[in-house]
């Protein structure tokens, strides 16, 4: 029963990433597309964050490849350990998590 | 796997219709189904033929309609935002008195109940909004 969160919004505009790693459970996987791309980036303030939650609570963070390339955002700049995905991924990931959720 | 997808941003105020169409095309690529999409708040101003973007610049709504005619995609815009927002098709614009109509190809105007069936019918259902 796991369940796919696609997030959309920076989150240093909003607080949306956060409450989304806040529910999300073990197993689970967040998305980071549109302006939420910039959440990937490493050695920001959010990062220790991240790594918590894919390590401590099992979840995995993907990011949508065409909005990092279109935000600057290259894969050396990213934090280690999500992993980035075309709209295909995109699509392979609703299909293997049961439920989506928007975080909008 | 079918899908229903619900987009409630129009083209020039956010990224999520964007979002949504290429999401759409890697999923019918894939083999997957659409079984429909629904426009939603400003959503449904993807769905005017009066719209003449720059030559230069990417046509959401003609994008729409091409995908549409293609894959036989049903592209509903819930009628309470398009009226509104000024959407009409032929019999909305008779009905209200006006002189003409701006849907677009491969749109159809309905109401919120065709988003819930929506869900029910399908397998995924996805949120494209701000």
């Amino acid at each position: 029963m796991a369940m796919l969160h696609i997030v959309n919004k920076s989150p240093f505009e909003r607080n949306a990433l956060k409450s989304c790693l806040a529910h999300a459970l073990a197993g689970d996987a967040v998305l980071l597309i549109e302006d939420a791309v910039i959440g990937a980036v490493s050695g920001t303030s959010l990062a220790s964050e991240l790594q918590a939650a894919m390590s401590e609570q099992a979840v995995s963070i993907y990011a949508l490849g065409p909005d990092l390339s279109a935000r600057g955002v290259s894969e050396q700049r990213m934090l280690d350990g999500i992993q980035v995905v075309d709209y295909a991924g995109f699509v392979d990931l609703t299909v293997a998590n049961e439920k989506t959720q928007s975080w909008l | 796997m079918k899908y229903t997808l619900m987009v409630n941003e129009g083209p020039y105020q956010h990224q999520s219709s964007d979002t949504a169409l290429q999401f759409a095309r890697a999923a019918l690529d894939k083999g997957h189904e659409i079984f429909r999409v629904f426009f939603y708040h400003d959503g449904v101003n993807n769905g005017t033929r009066l719209a003449v973007p720059p030559k230069d610049d990417r046509m959401l709504q003609k994008e729409w309609s091409e995908l549409a005619e293609k894959h036989g995609l049903d592209l509903v815009i819930c009628i309470a935002a398009a009226q509104r927002r000024g959407l009409m098709d032929a019999s909305e614009a008779k009905r209200q008195g006006l002189t003409a109509d701006n849907i677009a190809p491969g749109f159809r105007i309905s109401g919120l109940g065709q988003l819930i069936e929506g869900g029910i019918e399908s397998d995924r259902t996805l949120v494209f909004g701000d």
